[in-house]
């Protein structure tokens, strides 16, 4: 049975229950509404992965919803919302997340309960919208749209510093994106007068079609890229990550850690490296060194850590540093690695949060010395944070070895990196994690029970096994049996490389032809695009007629 | 029967007793104390597998049989199946682990009886079996490597396994993690082999690496692998868990650290010695480090005197001489020292199990006597001494496999260890010096094999009884359940050995180890070819040689610690000094890595370097330019008065400098 | 005797100047309404003038304009100024400054 605009129904029926929740005033039936919505959605999206082929059609999405009328004819701004292997598992990574994040929140959060399930139903409507999106500018909205409801989540039901920690985590993220739309507007402009009769678009696919030269890749590139590498994030860029992490209550952080952060690497594979493959090659190896160091630096950091909580948010600083080295590695094996292992470490870091918070409701500290011994008290958490820590760990047979291996023996490959050494420092990153993480085990779980509140501590309800239980299958099952979910995103995945390949060679042939032009005839300048009132400040200075 | 049901019933059978005995027990607390169904489950999911691996045995064909299941990953040009492979050297593995694992599970059944955590340690236990198996079969690095990780989670978990003290779990993160450094050297091989040749199949490197990769790459690769080896086999310098991991119940120290575990490096070696045997230059290194590690271990073992200590470095010597054999290219009879090692030294832990199973009972019975007891340590072999008189079983099992490491003719030990030696003698013989040296280290590290050994069950077993009240109080011999597996594996110990038999007997005809997994006769271990062999004379003195060390020192080390007991060993040390102080401080390795690597890494570089560095630069410049913004506006609000008069002068001015420049600015 | 046209111009520019200086230098409230009231006056003349002389009525309508917001922000003006004298005892605008950093 085909469901029209499945899609669509998907990204925004979260935010019809986000009205709905808005409306209601019973503690109860708003829980139960937003638990309802977001499994309804969750099931539909199953209906996403049952309907999407990837023999079908490699480039082009499927289960397209497509709609110009959104803006007037004069900018060609569509809805354009559509599934491919790309984002096929990060929607249903989002849409699972959505129980899970209502059922932990279920006693987590004591006040304004209204407020809370009605914002984060928003939040879930932005983030499927970015990564469902195929027009720059809705992709945009929806990007600074999940802005709004993490900066409540934060900032009313969060710790001590929830003010600082919102206020910072939306100033970082905001000047990133800033950034990046001055890069969108000046692209659809250049792009429409290119390739789409003077008629500004942001349309992925139209956007594909125009060769942008090569110098003016470079900057929009670190525009792009700069927004990204704030959400991913990359070093130096983390600091706002533990703040964040640290102060949300814990259906945020898992939120947070399980698909935002994603939005960033998942920016830079849909859009950074498509988009300007020349200048991405040319700054691969900067972005190799930074993320190797952030995977190094996040682990050593997060060894230290007194804070259970800041331990893991730094985890995701050194594992995420996996994902964008195996973005910018430019090879088959090492991109599909990276795109599951978003997936992969959504489910193992959104576990350990879960477990955190687990903990925080019971005794209301994150401070590991405040804890020891908890596996005499609570055998059942302790199996289950034991199973996340391997998974997170990368241990062979569970979800995090996957992604990890194959992103290290791709780049090992690679070209463009072309360096053993620095495969060999991320490789560290292997050992580092399991320094840190059964660092966490050992002073929490392990030792005797010197403390009376843990001692007496409830083990797991139904409730919680209920939340943890499909992640806990998930991790096995992808990591025994990742072939289904690789063969899924194959064609998505050659796909962006080839296109990286066609249009890397088209924007060099264009720099070659350019440069035999100004040879062969001085005067004549580069054939500049055509009047543009708004991208004056960006035309050189000398083509400013005499 | 197939093949391909068979080998998914030898791997899926443990999986799921561990599954089986993990979950249902974790949520329903009333099955944990049903410890006679617990222990039938985890022991028979073993020894299924044992019969089924041993009709595989019987009915080989000589041919290797692979089977792949499922694909494992698959992207672009890799693809990795779940494959595993049937040959010699996995039959031989895989009876090893199913056999000594088997009876191991037995064993547990008695020596953790009325632990709290009884299902818990079977549910370990099957996860290793099941890990090992993956590891021994695997028909590629990848599967193979889930099974070094594999086998390593469970050491972890088991070393472990008494959380509430935390010495027992810092232990098991040492391990744990010490492990991990050898397994990056493992990843970074793998990812060299791949990109060089394109595959990690066993099926394509054993046939074509050799012929494909240059000289340089099969150097990195092989140290590469050999790295890793040293941290699973603990050789130098990653050998310092091994000790701390006596920390977990001794039956894991018999099953995971002596007989199965710590011999997947030689296991690994020994499956690629195709490729080993290309680069001479890690062999050398194999061999020089296999020889200091066999001497250096054998030097601590002296000095100790908790009596699984004195085990466990025995182990780490024991294989430093595995790695001696596999340095010199006699692979096959590095896997042949496994096999009667696995035998000689499980039941050498084991024993020391049964043994300070009953000196707990000894402390219980003190404590009941009011005695305080907050000093007696249950595994010190200086509050032991006669209890063969009590724990007959016990003492001859102990006492056979103490004679079988020690060398002494006719027992497993013996032949194993002296084709060791003969092989690096030769190998020498034939013009490599280094083996020469490994020879001479390896002749002096039998001598000292055979000493502490003796002194270890002379301690233990012979002399006065050195515990409080000993007139009072007496152990006892353990049950069935513990002397059954016993005297199986003091059996396997006394036999064993006539599987490789030396090559001057028949010609090496009677070398049934030697022609069943050699290269040479099909099988599937190659071996260094050795052009000038040593006369069958010289061959016999050697023998005769090792012979007598062995006796010879036997004897001596009886009868001091017989007529003097523990009092020899005070002046052994004042004949030493220092050179035993440097053993019993265990050469500093622990102060090595504690004081620099640990203390440098976290405490200097993360905890007071990086973490200050995150808050106060990184973060500070995000905040710093917060605060910059901040002052800059705090500085330009003061141009806000809040007099009108003032923003209507700012106006005035601004319209004369407009209407000025629209005048006279042309 | 017909008036020049300049003389208006003149005799308004010195008035909107007058108004102007009165509303930076003065600090009573009610003589700073009355300035912008003479400055607003001043406008009007311009635009009377104007109109006369370039025969359009449409300045002389505006001027109407000028005169009713006039009104309306004498009355609102001296409201406020009135509310802050309840409050504050003072007229003096150097003493209200409410919009200080």
């Amino acid at each position: 049975m085909e469901i029209p605009f499945l899609t669509s129904i998907v990204i925004f029926l979260p935010a019809l229950g986000a009205l709905v929740v808005a409306l209601q005033n019973n503690v109860s039936s708003i829980r139960w509404t937003a638990l309802g919505t977001t499994l309804v959605t969750f099931v539909l999206s199953l209906g996403l992965w049952w309907g999407y082929d990837p023999a079908a059609s490699a480039a082009a999405p499927q289960m397209v919803d497509l709609s110009s009328s959104w803006f007037p004819d004069s900018l060609d701004i569509k809805y354009f919302v559509g599934i491919d292997g790309l984002n096929i598992f990060l929607i249903l990574l989002t849409t699972l997340l959505g129980p899970i994040v209502v059922a932990s929140s279920w006693t987590y959060i004591e006040k304004q309960h209204r407020g809370y399930y009605a914002l984060f139903l928003l939040l879930q409507t932005g983030i499927t919208g970015v990564f469902a999106s195929f027009d720059l500018i809705l992709f945009y909205i929806f990007f600074e749209l999940t802005l709004i409801p993490m900066y409540f989540i934060i900032g009313i039901w969060g710790g001590e510093d929830r003010i600082y920690a919102a206020i910072k985590f939306v100033l970082y993220t905001l000047v990133g994106s800033l950034l990046m739309l001055v890069a969108i507007l000046f692209l659809g402009y250049e792009a429409g007068n290119a390739v789409n009769q003077g008629v500004f678009t942001t349309d992925w696919f139209k956007l594909l079609d125009y060769t942008i030269p090569v110098a003016t890749q470079s900057w929009l590139f670190i525009l792009f890229a700069l927004s990204f590498a704030i959400k991913v994030p990359l070093f130096p860029l983390h600091t706002w990550l533990p703040d964040a992490h640290v102060q949300a209550p814990t259906g945020g952080s898992v939120i947070l850690a399980g698909v935002l952060l994603k939005m960033g690497t998942y920016g830079l594979v849909r859009f950074c490296l498509p988009l300007f493959p020349n200048a991405a090659q040319d700054w691969a190896l900067l972005f190799a060194v930074l993320s190797v160091i952030g995977i190094i630096y996040g682990a050593l950091v997060a060894r230290v850590q007194p804070d259970a909580k800041k331990l893991v948010a730094y985890s995701s600083v050194s594992h995420l540093g996996f994902v964008v080295l195996g973005i910018f590695a430019f090879t088959d094996i090492a991109m599909q690695g990276a795109v599951i292992q978003m997936v992969n470490h959504g489910i193992s870091t959104g576990a350990l949060f879960l477990i955190v918070g687990m903990l925080y409701e019971r005794r209301h500290t994150r401070l590991m010395e405040d804890y020891g011994g908890l596996a005499t008290s609570v055998p059942v958490l302790t199996s289950f944070m034991i199973f996340s820590v391997l998974a997170s760990a990368g241990l062979p047979g569970l979800n995090g070895f996957v992604g990890e291996f194959m992103i290290l023996l791709g780049t090992f490959k690679s070209e463009v990196i072309a360096s053993p050494l620095i495969v060999g420092l991320a490789t560290t990153g292997v050992i580092l994690a399991a320094v840190y993480l059964l660092y966490m085990v050992y002073s929490t779980f392990f030792g005797e029970l010197t403390n009376d509140a843990n001692a007496t501590m409830p083990d797991m309800n139904a409730r919680e096994l209920a939340l943890m239980l499909p992640l806990a299958i998930l991790m096995f099952v992808m990591g025994f049996f990742p072939t289904p979910f690789l063969k899924q995103m194959e064609p998505s995945t050659t796909f962006i490389m080839e296109t990286i390949q066609e249009r890397r060679a088209d924007a060099l042939e264009l720099q070659r032809m350019q440069e035999g032009m100004e040879e062969g005839r001085a005067v004549r300048v580069t054939p500049a695009p055509p009047e543009s009132g708004s991208t004056s400040e960006a035309t050189p200075p000398t083509t400013l007629p005499e | 029967m197939s093949h391909d049901l068979l080998v998914r019933l030898i791997l899926l059978l443990p999986l799921a007793g561990a599954v089986l005995l993990g979950v249902l027990p974790l949520f329903m607390p009333a099955l944990r104390r049903r410890e006679g169904l617990i222990g039938t489950i985890g022991t028979s999911v073993v020894v299924i597998p044992f019969a089924i691996a041993t009709y595989l045995f019987v009915s080989y064909g000589g041919d290797p049989v692979t089977v792949s299941y499922f694909t494992w990953m698959e992207a672009a040009e890799l693809s990795v199946d779940f494959a595993y492979r049937i040959d010699e050297l996995s039959l031989i593995m895989t009876l090893i682990v199913t056999g000594v694992g088997g009876v191991i599970h037995l064993y547990s059944a008695g020596y953790m009886h009325g632990d709290p955590g009884f299902w818990r340690f079977f549910a370990y236990l099957n996860l290793f079996i099941f890990a090992m198996l993956n590891l021994v079969l695997a028909n590629n690095l990848v599967v193979l490597f889930l099974g070094w990780e594999g086998v390593g989670l469970c050491s972890y978990l088991l070393i472990g396994f008494w959380y509430t003290d935390l010495k027992n779990s810092a232990a098991a993160n040492k391990a744990f993690i010490v492990n991990r450094i050898g397994d990056f050297a493992f990843l970074m091989a793998m990812f060299l082999i791949f990109s060089e040749l394109g595959s990690l199949s066993f099926d394509v490197l054993l046939t074509d690496a050799a012929s494909v990769l240059s000289a340089e790459t099969i150097d990195y690769i092989v140290l590469l692998l050999f790295i890793g080896a040293t941290g699973k086999s603990a050789q130098i310098p990653l050998f310092v868990w091994l000790p701390d991991a006596m920390a977990g119940p001794t039956p894991v120290s018999a099953l995971i650290h002596a007989a199965t575990m710590v011999t997947s490096g030689l296991y690994l070696l020994a499956r690629m010695s195709p490729i080993v045997l290309e680069t001479e230059v890690v062999m050398m290194i194999i061999a020089v480090v296999g020889a200091l590690t066999a001497i250096m271990a054998a030097t601590i073992a002296i000095t100790q005197n908790d009596i699984k200590k004195v085990l466990a470095y025995s182990t780490v010597s024991q294989l430093g001489y595995m790695f001696m054999a596999a340095g010199v290219g006699a692979f096959f009879v590095a896997i042949f020292h496994v096999l009667t090692h696995a035998f000689f030294k499980a039941c050498l832990f084991l024993g020391s199990g049964s043994v300070i199973h009953s000196m707990e009972h000894v402390e219980h019975d003190l404590e009941h006597e009011g005695e305080d007891v907050s000093d007696f340590d249950p595994q010190d072999m200086r509050t032991m001494g006669n209890l063969q008189e009590y724990m007959p079983s016990t003492g001859w099992t102990y006492f056979i496999a103490t004679l079988a490491i020690s060398g002494i003719p006719l027992l497993a030990g013996f032949f194993s260890k002296d084709e060791i030696l003969f092989k690096a003698f030769e190998y020498g013989y034939d013009g490599n010096t280094y083996a020469m040296f490994v020879w001479v280290v390896g002749v002096i590290t039998a001598a000292l094999t055979a000493f502490y050994m003796t002194r270890s069950y002379y301690l233990t077993f012979m002399g006065e009884e050195r515990w409080p009240l000993a007139d009072k109080i007496h152990p006892h011999e353990s049950s069935w359940k513990m002397t059954v597996p016993l005297w199986i594996l003091a059996g396997g110990s006394l036999v064993t050995g006539f599987l490789g038999l030396p090559a001057v007997i028949k010609d090496g005809k009677w070398n049934w180890i030697h022609h069943y997994l050699g290269a040479n006769y099909g099988g599937p271990v190659a071996e260094a070819s050795v052009s000038a062999h040593v006369p069958g004379s010289l061959e016999w003195g050697l023998i005769g040689l090792s012979s007598a060390i062995a006796v010879g020192v036997f004897f001596f080390a009886r009868s001091m610690y017989l007529s003097q007991g523990i009092a020899f060993d005070v002046s052994l040390k004042e004949r030493l000094g220092g050179l035993y102080e440097l053993w019993e401080h265990k050469y500093r390795w622990d102060d090595f890595y504690d004081n620099v690597v640990v203390e440098a890494l976290i405490n200097q570089i993360s905890r007071d370097g990086l973490a200050p560095f995150d808050s106060k630069i990184v973060d500070g410049a995000v905040n710093g330019l917060a605060g910059a913004t901040q002052e800059s506006s705090s500085l330009l609000r003061r141009i806000q008065t809040g007099v009108v008069q003032n923003y209507a002068l700012a106006l005035v001015f601004g319209v004369v400098l407009v209407i000025g420049l629209m005048i006279f600015g042309g | 005797m017909e008036v020049a046209l300049n003389w208006y111009l003149g005799l308004s520019a010195i008035l909107f100047s007058i108004g102007t200086l009165g509303v930076l230098l003065k600090r009573n409230a009610i003589v700073l309404l009355m300035s912008v009231e003479l400055m607003l006056n001043a406008v009007n003349l311009t635009l009377v003038a104007l109109s006369q002389s370039m025969g359009d009525a449409d300045g002389q309508l505006l001027v109407f304009f000028t005169i009713a917001v006039a009104a309306a922000e004498a009355a609102v003006g001296l409201a406020i100024v009135i509310a802050i004298f309840r409050r504050k005892l003072t007229v003096d605008i150097t003493e209200i400054n409410l919009f200080k950093f």
